[in-house]
């Protein structure tokens, strides 16, 4: 795997050393489950206080509003059934945005079978939710408003604080995904507003399979999992003592470099950006240049498939990704390409690179120089591009 | 996720281009839908016309040269390439009966997912056998 270049770091990051290295004692000799009361046990559960602990600080909560999880999945799933579970009372009305995660989204649709009502608020052309949109929205039934902090996709930050107020005056309960932003940008539950936030280890080089929720106290949400009476009882099922550590780490470790990483990303994204605009024709930026993240780019190319540049970067040992059809695993193309008011047919033929901590300037320079020529390879089998453009190649 | 000979055709597709004096063009799917093909035949027909005339249903059309042009996944790009080589040098019949399925198969089969993509091949070809007769016919009559 040493030649791979890798930029597909909004998908998933490789677990840090260092993060691995702590996990690792937790899986032999301190296998111990921490709901025993026996010492090996207790030791366990002390990873896990402290593990607790560490999560808080940086997110400026209290330990006890920490909830570990399985990832963003759970997370999302949990905040929008459970929340609606415990104000069934007070009515049926959840609002999301179109650019959500498929956790939020197919959760909130699934809800929607089951008798709620959901309205989506749709995004400018950059992808940024209005948050008076958000106030329209609310209305006297209305249990949750669930708005992403940064989007997977174009990496669009959203008024998360300002949504924040807006819920808070209107005393219903807010839920943000905050799985792309954990490690990227400052976190601070209470500036940003949020009752709940979800989380996951694998996206800040942390391990596959932990995640957590952040859950503002006196928060009424009932719990997705039934059964030990783990997490205050509110997240049953036994500890993943390696995993809720090596999350805890990884935080750490990420947080403290958060502002290097992104000061060196952008720049390297600025310059892969740059260098793709000079040396390919009809390249467009797929949402706003600010705020995004800094280490997201994503691009539409005219009269070209997304799934096969992906295949020709592969076989020159780049890892990519894009809002194709035929990488979401249905007919249609990305739902938030598609939010943002991109034509389908453009939606088809975007990439999405994310940056990391292995990106290097060889690594944008190379990419620079590989990628042009599986563009105009794929122009010269493509039968619309040059119907769509000036080149006179075809009739 | 795709078999080597479906990366091999990926790889090294067969017959891309366009024929520019095709005698037909087929041209299906749609860019919304993310795929579509474009390919050009030429068709040789020189069997002499009383041959033709004593052997009813008789026809030595032949798929002379076969073109693609098309914008895809990777399943769509290697139908594509299997297609032109199933059928070059086919009498015409013989190439408009191969079926989507029978694309597939010649790969090595595809991703349960990508079966639809396979559609466009052979669906492809027939427009374009089809589009050569239609010529024929407006020609003849």
């Amino acid at each position: 795997m040493e030649d791979v270049i890798y930029l597909d770091h909004a998908s998933t990051t490789p677990t840090d050393p260092e993060v691995l290295e702590a996990m690792l004692p937790w899986f032999t000799e301190g296998f111990g489950n921490p709901s025993t009361v026996y010492s090996l046990g207790l030791s366990s559960a002390r990873a896990i206080a402290r593990a607790r602990e560490t999560v808080a600080q940086i997110i400026s909560a209290e330990p006890e509003e920490i909830y570990f999880t399985s990832g963003g999945t759970e997370s999302d799933n949990w905040a929008l059934v459970g929340a609606v579970d415990a104000q069934s009372k007070k009515g049926k009305h959840i609002i999301t945005s179109s650019i959500e995660h498929h956790a939020v989204l197919e959760t909130a649709e699934y809800l929607e079978k089951h008798g709620h009502e959901v309205t989506k608020v749709s995004v400018d052309g950059g992808g940024l939710v209005d948050p008076e949109d958000v106030r329209r929205a609310i209305r006297p039934d209305t249990v949750l408003v669930s708005i992403m902090h940064a989007n997977n996709e174009v990496g669009t930050i959203e008024p998360i604080a300002e949504i924040g107020k807006i819920t808070r005056e209107a005393g219903v309960l807010f839920h943000t995904d905050a799985v792309q932003t954990a490690g990227k940008i400052p976190l601070d539950v209470n500036e940003l507003g949020v009752d709940m936030l979800s989380m996951s280890a694998h996206k800040f080089y942390g391990p596959k399979g932990a995640g957590l929720m952040y859950l503002r106290k006196k928060t009424r949400v009932s719990p997705l999992f039934h059964g030990g009476g783990q997490e205050r009882g509110r997240r049953a099922g036994t500890h993943n003592v390696p995993g809720i550590v090596g999350l805890a780490k990884a935080l750490e470790l990420t947080v403290g470099r958060m502002a290097d990483d992104a000061a060196r990303e952008t720049e390297l994204r600025d310059r892969l950006w740059v260098g793709l605009e000079s040396s390919i024709e009809a390249v467009y930026l797929n949402g706003h240049p600010t705020p995004r993240l800094a280490n997201n780019l994503n691009v539409r190319l005219d009269g070209i498939e997304g799934e096969s540049m992906i295949l020709m970067l592969d076989m020159e040992g780049i890892c990519v990704s894009s809002g194709s059809a035929c990488t979401t695993g249905s007919l249609e193309p990305s739902h938030v390409l598609l939010a943002l008011g991109i034509p389908k047919e453009n939606a088809h033929g975007s990439l999405r690179l994310t940056l990391g901590r292995s990106t290097t300037i060889e690594h944008v320079e190379h990419f620079l120089r590989v990628f042009p020529p599986i563009v105009n390879r794929l122009r010269e089998m493509s039968p619309i591009w040059c119907a769509n453009c000036a080149c006179k190649q075809r009739n | 996720m795709y078999s080597d000979l479906v990366m091999e055709h990926f790889r090294n597709p067969r017959n891309v281009g366009n024929i520019e004096d095709a005698d037909g063009v087929g041209e299906v799917g749609n860019p919304q839908c993310g795929d579509m093909m474009r390919i050009t035949i030429k068709v040789k027909d020189e069997i002499l016309e009383d041959i033709k005339f004593q052997t009813p249903g008789w026809s030595d059309e032949i798929l002379e040269d076969i073109k693609f042009q098309t914008l895809g996944c990777g399943a769509a790009v290697a139908t594509s390439s299997m297609v032109t080589e199933m059928a070059k040098g086919k009498r015409l019949e013989d190439a408009m009966a191969i079926s989507n399925k029978a694309v597939a198969e010649a790969l090595g089969g595809l991703p349960p997912a990508k079966m639809h993509c396979s559609n466009l091949a052979a669906d492809g070809l027939q427009a374009a056998i089809e589009d050569y007769r239609a010529r024929r016919a407006a020609k003849e009559a």
